[in-house]
């Protein structure tokens, strides 16, 4: 027996096991055992002859060594029946006194799997490599008074797990003084942890001592991967214990993704560093203070590119990873090393936590993560729109990502001019001003509304496509489900009428909301602009109708900007519109009359007989048109010519008129010319004046 | 320009020279306002549309316009009907008389000399008090309130009228309604213009309508019949009164030129609409 400690434990817990001995009736193993004990110790007895002496000592590397064996604990421990040569099987048929040393007890003899595991293990290396300090089985079970594992006296009964380890794994003992141990005050942290206070202050021995995560015999380094507490078997060493822990941080792990990506996850320890797992360091994460020991440095750059590595405390504070520890998102962090990050060889990786709503992998498909995969210098992660220490959520109005800072974060690329808009080739262009512009972007920019469509409202926030794709939410066959989203009505509407790809049947491109209504700067539908619009945007298509709706009284005021007249949805309805000859249109037989009688009130199934789209150039479909128009011509044409022939007859008449008048005039006013330009104007000023 | 002679044969009376002011301001209010909509096609219409204050706004012009002229047409009405009971007595004395606007066999001998004229083939015909081409412009303007008007009013009244006809004569009375006018302000703004003011011997203008006065010589000259029959019946001095001074002439002028410039500008715009963005 080497340090007092233990032994002065060990005493206690057997005084207390004798009191139990004392009391109790059944005892009938114990006394088995004794018995044993008993008729073992018969051939012991020669050896207790010297062993039984207090005062046996002897010298080893200088130290004086007690070589007194108690032969009433002797007999009491597990290995009291084996006798002395059970264990010293050197010893067997030797003379006494025998010669000294004695070769070293070997256990695996009996206990060949826990041999071999120690051998594999850090401590049997150790012992390979003649390290002095390294422990044998004896240092940490003891030697003649080893007792039952379940006995609670015995050296390593759970409670006394801690003390066994911490023999050498303290501050200030050899071990931890001369030897590459990565952890420092291993013992305290651990017995003021919420493991070692259970175990040691509650008594709870069903609490983790050493063992149970460093396992008994096979402790090997973190590094090995082999080791139990090795990165990729952290999760399943503590689940052992925390079975459930999985659905605790479902967020974090989703099933079993832990256990399987333990190298892009954080590990366990990363958040509840080893030794030190205490509830309180929980709020703030394990490891941020220790980051923040360099990171709270605004000074802080990155010797590779110069790049700031400050973490502005307070921003981290206010952020939504404000109870997401530093190591949680920066995984590969080595809580072993003094500068735990040097570890990292990635980037942070949002997705082993933001998987569980696929907004990974519509972040992968989408424009922004594709350009990601070809390594894009241009291509937006997670953090050109999220932030990263400061990532608020999009509820926050501070957020980039609130609704109403949405244009702006967008436009830091798709303003016209910026790196996404200039390598941009489509027919869009100043979508910022012209959003901004728009009644969404009044809606929102304005009136200040956040449930109006901003850009991710119709490009989604992850999914981002261009047109061009199928899947994209802007593609013309999915842009009456995306406006639908907020205009549910309308889209019912739409999607039975005859502007529906169900309904026409039709493999023509049919119109779809952004045709009519543009896509960054929708108007609204009663302004000037969007009401004068609508009939080009509609001949688009119905060419024909719409050039001859010009000619009748609607078009051509329409042409002079009035608003006010009907223009084609007037009519024929907006985005219910169906064939003139579905019973549901609007110009129905039985709904016309009504549809007219939204300007003319009163107007009846004869008034509706006008003919809204009627040219006077076909004689075929509109007979009356065509010779009243005509019958107007001649009747034109006839006038003119008439009295134009009229007037240029009367011309050389009148010129010699003129010349004759002129003439006479003359010879009248020649005598008395002076005085009449002389008197004339002063008259005429004289009125004026007056 | 010559002294104007002290007294001056009058030959419109005061209601006659207010009714054609009236009928400038609203024919030249009607064409601008109905021309934007016929040739709503050209860009100049809709700048016009605008200057008129929108479509809107153009549309109350024309209405408004329209009743003025309609008012001036029952005045003419109940005009005549008190001609015919203060001096005639008689509608047939009123329409067959000298001073009647109906067109006689003597108007057809007139426009046959008048052409013979014209071909150096005989001497100047001797008018009478009217004209056989101002008949023709009187009942051009007649026969035009009576088409345009009637149809315009179906068009102001569609519902009205769709009670009674069908539907498609609205857009039959569109094609008479703006033809008519169109023939309207095109005879107005040439022939008219050149029969009355652009003559040669009356270029630029003949403001007797305005003033209702002509130089005594003019009459003789134009008119022999008329003056030739006053001074017989010896009516002529009745006729003669104190000329215009010259400030109510100049402004007169002033006014008659504005009516010009706009029917030319008219004119100009009816040709570059037809010759070159018809459609």
């Amino acid at each position: 027996m080497r340090p007092g400690q233990i032994s002065n434990c060990a005493s206690g817990a057997s005084f207390a096991a004798l009191l139990l001995f004392l009391a109790s009736p059944y005892l009938s193993a114990d006394k088995t055992a004794l018995d044993k004990a008993g008729r073992a110790s018969q051939p012991g007895e020669e050896c207790l002859a010297c062993h039984g002496e207090k005062s046996l000592t002897t010298t080893r590397a200088g130290k004086t060594v007690s070589l007194f064996v108690e032969a009433k604990k002797f007999s009491a421990s597990v290995h009291g029946s084996l006798g002395c040569t059970g264990c010293h099987a050197d010893l067997e048929g030797k003379d006494l006194p025998h010669e000294t040393p004695l070769a070293r007890v070997n256990c695996g003899a009996c206990h060949p799997s826990e041999m071999e595991q120690h051998a594999r293990s850090l401590h049997g290396k150790a012992i390979a490599r003649g390290d002095p300090l390294a422990p044998h089985c004896v240092d940490c079970h003891g030697n003649h008074d080893i007792l039952p594992v379940k006995d609670s006296r015995s050296a390593v009964a759970p409670l006394k797990i801690p003390f066994v380890c911490g023999k050498c794994h303290q501050e200030g003992t050899p071990v931890q003084l001369n030897r590459p141990i990565p952890q420092s005050n291993i013992l305290e942290n651990y017995s003021e942890s919420i493991h070692g206070e259970g175990l040691l202050r509650k008594g709870l021995i069903v609490a983790p001592s050493c063992i149970s995560c460093h396992t008994a015999h096979l402790i090997l380094p973190h590094t090995d991967p082999a080791s139990s507490i090795a990165r990729k078997n952290i999760a399943a060493t503590c689940s052992r214990c925390h079975a459930e822990i999985e659905a605790v941080h479902r967020k974090v792990i989703r099933g079993e993704l832990w256990q399987k990506q333990a190298n892009v996850l954080p590990a366990c320890v990363d958040c509840h560093q080893p030794h030190k797992i205490r509830k309180v360091f929980y709020t703030q994460g394990m490891a941020d203070a220790d980051c923040m020991r360099c990171h709270a440095n605004e000074h802080l750059k990155r010797a590779r590119d110069g790049a700031s590595l400050y973490v502005p405390a307070a921003e981290l504070e206010n952020s939504r990873h404000a109870k997401v520890a530093c190591s949680q998102c920066h995984s590969e962090v080595n809580a072993s090393h003094v500068r735990p990050c040097e570890t990292i060889t990635r980037q942070v990786d949002c997705s082993s936590c933001h998987e569980h709503d696929e907004i990974t992998r519509q972040y992968v498909s989408s424009t922004h993560g594709q350009l990601l995969a070809k390594n894009d210098p241009n291509a937006p992660t997670c953090k050109e729109c999220h932030g990263n220490h400061g990532v608020l959520g999009k509820r926050d109005p501070q957020s980039p990502t609130f609704a109403t800072n949405v244009p702006k974060l967008c436009a830091r690329c798709h303003r016209e001019g910026q790196k996404a808009a200039v390598r941009y080739t489509g027919r869009q262009h100043d979508i910022i001003e012209h959003y901004t512009e728009s009644i969404h972007g009044k809606g929102l920019l304005k009136s200040g509304l956040t449930v109006t469509a901003t850009c991710t409202s119709c490009h989604t926030a992850h999914r981002v496509l261009p047109r061009s794709d199928p899947e994209s939410s802007v593609n013309s066959n999915n842009v009456p489900a995306t406006c639908g989203q907020c205009h549910h009505g309308i889209e019912e509407q739409f999607e039975n009428s005859i502007h529906a790809k169900r309904v026409a049947g039709s493999a023509k491109e049919l119109p779809v909301c952004s045709d009519c209504h543009t896509a960054h700067s929708i108007r609204r539908t009663d302004e000037y602009g969007f009401r004068l619009d609508i009939m080009d945007k509609c001949g688009r298509c119905h060419g024909e109708v719409a050039k001859t709706y010009f000619d009748t009284y609607h078009g051509k005021v329409s042409r002079l900007g009035y608003t006010k007249t009907a223009k084609c949805y007037d009519c024929h309805g907006a985005h219910d519109v169906l064939p003139v000859a579905d019973p549901r249109s609007h110009l129905s037989r039985a709904n016309v009359a009504t549809t007219c009688q939204k300007c003319h009130a009163g107007a009846t199934r004869r008034f509706a007989g006008y003919l809204t789209h009627a040219t006077h150039h076909d004689p075929r479909k509109y007979p009356f048109l065509f010779y009243t128009f005509w019958g107007m011509t001649a009747l034109l044409v006839g006038t003119f010519f008439i009295s134009g022939v009229h007037t240029l007859l009367w011309l050389p008449r009148a010129f010699q008129m003129r010349r004759e008048l002129r003439a006479a005039e003359t010879a009248e006013t020649e005598p008395s010319q002076d005085e009449t330009r002389g008197n004339a104007p002063g008259k005429e000023d004289a009125h004026a004046g007056a | 320009m010559p002294e104007p002679e002290k007294r001056q044969f009058v030959r419109f009376t005061r209601l006659h020279r207010i009714m054609h002011v009236g009928m400038i301001v609203s024919f030249m209010g009607l064409a601008l306002t109905g021309l934007t909509l016929k040739f709503s096609y050209t860009g100049w219409a809709a700048v016009l549309s605008r200057l008129l204050g929108g479509f809107e706004t153009a549309g109350y012009i024309h209405r408004s316009a329209a009743v003025v002229m309609f008012g001036i047409f029952v005045t003419h009405l109940v005009d005549l009907y008190r001609l015919k009971r203060r001096d005639y007595g008689s509608w047939r004395a009123l329409l067959l008389g000298p001073s009647s606007m109906l067109p006689t066999r003597r108007d057809l001998a007139e426009l046959a000399a008048t052409l013979k004229w014209f071909v150096g083939q005989g001497p100047r015909p001797a008018y009478g008090r009217w004209t056989y081409w101002e008949k023709f412009d009187y009942f051009a303007v007649f026969w035009g309130i009576a088409i345009i008007g009637s149809t315009g009013l179906t068009l102001w009244f569609p519902v009205f009228f769709t009670r009674l006809l069908p539907g498609w004569f609205i857009n039959v009375a569109t094609i008479i309604h703006s033809d008519e006018a169109l023939l309207a302000t095109g005879f107005i703004f040439t022939v008219h213009f050149f029969n009355t003011h652009l003559r040669p011997e009356k270029f630029p203008m003949d403001i007797a309508i305005f003033t209702g006065r002509m130089p005594l010589a003019e009459l003789k000259r134009d008119k022999p019949r008329e003056y030739e029959a006053l001074v017989a019946s010896g009516k002529l001095e009745e006729k003669m009164e104190e000329a215009y001074p010259p400030i109510v002439i100049r402004a007169i002028r002033f006014f008659a030129w504005i009516a010009l410039a706009v029917g030319f500008s008219i004119v100009l715009w009816i040709l570059y609409a037809m010759l070159f963005a018809y459609r």
